[in-house]
């Protein structure tokens, strides 16, 4: 694959709190803010507490989910009156950040959320981009939990996240952690996450290049709802022991997957995928259990930052 | 020796996000008179303690539910601005109670969880229930597979603010660890089965069974750390340190780590006395001041045979 030149990355942004109750985002932010951390060598570093109201109440969210609100759709409506919070926090963070799409949005977007899910460190990005790809490769230098990536494939128009508002974007999901709860080792594991991707935006501007390869992906297939009662909504199943906590491990058909209140185990059907996000407490309202993958390898070209 | 159980109550959802009781009493809602047997000694009443934060899926909607069951608060006055917590815990008073009065249910068994990596824990206010201490022993020796142990909070009956304490006996089952608004099946059919055995143990008991009196090992809790907070915000400046993270139970000796802030520093536990920590990192509690608590440990000296008046077949168990 041919050598790949592209511009500086001089502005990035750290976001946290995108969800007010996923912690290590939370302090790492306010920990950044406390130390004035605004200037790293070549780059400008804008630290943001993404929902701060959600912070404070140490919720997911207010009125709607926040990282929902991104798509261009709901950027370009107009705000009103009855405009819910996030709709409105995220067109304040799309003028900060953004626009969206435009030549001034920041160079990288970096969004960091936590998970209930035993998912370890994952690197999520939703518009293709070499930087985040570059940044996944480098992070597998870290031992002390395992390092995935995961695609989310949308055309950048329907992309919902906020971390779609940079030029380059990627989220740090780290679990297990529950919700409203600061593990240090979750903590440390995001703040290393954290500290290397700086590192490698500083080598990559100075003018080292990277050398390409190959990566395994993660590409988002489709999610799985848990068993309810067609009346009361409710669930009627939880996730089976045997695929608890087991995230990334193929899961075949025939393979248990949710276990009823009444004792009845109720096995896969489809076809071999990976799961992730299983367990994961802010889906139970969206009706997902867990999700399902394709493993896939991506071929990425070396890089190396543009000469003016 | 004490009397029949008659009336007895399983609670869950005192706490609306921890979901393994709720789910528990849900399902054993659906059955008419579920927990109980034809022919029966024993009825049993299961309630779903605060609804309102169940449908919310939030520990609770105003105030903690689970601290309304002083005496104070109970017999206080009512208002259009009394909590709803409030006016719930005197419900449950009229229901399961009232507190300390002979028409009191025999028995109130509360179902809630943890963030916390703390196994079962049994949690009573006395150190000297035969039935509480009984019933713990006997879970310990049907549940093998997994940690069970007894807390034990010193509060004089009045100021017993929790559910349990409106029954005439009464004790929490608290498990985890499990992030609130999550449910783990493991946890799940641990507290299922538990409520199964604790049920077993009063019919047991009831028919006239004797149970051999012993030492039990006891947890009493003695105080709570907070975490280190900033003097202005009072926001938190640590979180708990990794080498204390999920090490519930394991003796805490002076000078090991306690803390690690969010700048990289250990801080170090600065007490005398080693004591055993529990509740380590549980998420309801920061807003309570608690990082987490601390107890002491002894062994029981009551040699209390445990059995009721009504003798049908004396079966002794060990």
């Amino acid at each position: 694959m041919e050598h790949v030149s592209l511009p500086a990355l001089s502005r990035v942004a750290i976001c946290g709190g995108t969800h007010g109750n996923e912690l290590s985002g939370v302090w790492i932010v306010r920990e950044m803010q406390k130390q004035q951390v605004e200037k790293v060598g070549s780059i400008s570093i804008t630290t943001v507490m993404s929902n701060p109201r959600a912070v404070e109440a140490c919720k997911r969210y207010m009125e709607t989910d926040l990282n929902r609100c991104f798509t261009d759709a709901i950027l370009s409506a107009p705000v009103t009156d009855v405009t819910p919070y996030e709709v409105r926090r995220a067109h304040e963070l799309n003028a900060q950040l953004g626009p969206k799409g435009s030549q001034e949005a920041m160079d990288l977007v970096c969004d960091l959320h936590n998970t209930t899910a035993n998912m370890g460190l994952c690197v999520i990005f939703t518009t293709f981009n070499w930087i985040s790809l570059h940044i996944y490769k480098y992070l597998k230098r870290i031992t002390s939990a395992p390092v995935r990536l995961i695609h989310v494939d949308v055309p950048l128009s329907d992309a919902h996240s906020l971390d779609s508002l940079g030029k380059n974007n990627l989220s740090f999901e780290v679990g297990p952690q529950p919700n409203g709860v600061v593990r240090a080792d979750i903590y440390n594991l995001m703040k290393e996450a954290l500290d290397h991707l700086v590192d490698w935006v500083q080598e990559f501007n100075s003018g080292i290049t990277f050398e390409g390869g190959e990566v395994e992906a993660y590409v988002f297939e489709k999610s799985i709802d848990y068993p309810r009662d067609p009346d009361t909504n409710e669930l009627t199943a939880i996730i089976h022991p045997q695929l608890q906590d087991k995230d990334f491990i193929l899961l075949k058909p025939g393979d248990p997957i949710f276990l009823s209140f009444s004792g009845e185990t109720v096995k896969y059907e489809g076809k071999e995928l990976y799961p992730f996000f299983v367990n994961e407490c802010a889906y139970y309202e969206k009706h997902i259990a867990f999700h399902l993958a394709q493993k896939t390898i991506l071929t990425i070209p070396s890089v190396s930052v543009e000469n003016d | 020796m004490c009397t029949l159980l008659s009336r007895v109550a399983v609670c869950g959802g005192t706490h609306g996000n921890e979901l393994s009781g709720v789910y528990l009493v849900r399902e054993l809602q659906k059955t008419e008179k579920p927990l109980e047997e034809e022919d029966e000694l024993v009825s049993v009443l299961v309630v779903l303690s605060n609804p309102r934060a169940v449908q919310q899926c939030r520990r609770y909607t105003e105030t903690d539910l689970n601290r309304c069951f002083t005496h104070a608060t109970l017999n206080g006055p009512e208002s259009d601005k009394t909590p709803y917590e409030i006016t719930r815990s005197r419900e449950l008073n009229s229901l399961l109670g009232p507190k300390g009065s002979p028409e009191a249910v025999d028995l109130i068994c509360d179902l809630h969880n943890t963030t916390a990596n703390m196994g079962l824990c049994l949690i009573a206010y006395s150190d000297h229930d035969w039935i509480c201490l009984h019933i713990f022993r006997y879970l310990q020796r049907q549940m093998p597979d997994i940690p069970v142990r007894y807390i034990h909070f010193d509060f004089p009956p009045k100021e017993a603010y929790s559910l349990e304490s409106v029954g005439k006996h009464g004790f929490a089952i608290e498990i985890g660890p499990q992030p609130h608004g999550v449910v783990r099946s493991n946890i799940y059919t641990t507290m299922k089965a538990g409520v199964q055995h604790v049920m077993d143990w009063v019919r047991f008991f009831n028919s006239g069974t004797i149970f051999e009196g012993g030492s039990v090992e006891v947890y009493t809790m003695v105080k709570n750390i907070d975490y280190p907070r900033d003097s202005e915000t009072h926001s938190i400046t640590a979180a708990i340190h990794p080498q204390l993270q999920d090490q519930d139970f394991c003796l805490l000796h002076p000078n090991d780590p306690l803390f690690q802030t969010f700048s990289g520093e250990t801080l170090r536990y600065k007490g005398k006395e080693p004591l055993y920590p529990f509740f380590i990192n549980e998420c309801a509690y920061y807003e309570k001041g608690i990082a987490l608590s601390l107890a002491r440990r002894k062994f029981t000296n009551g040699e209390c045979r445990a059995h009721s008046p009504w003798f049908h077949n004396s079966k002794v168990i060990q």
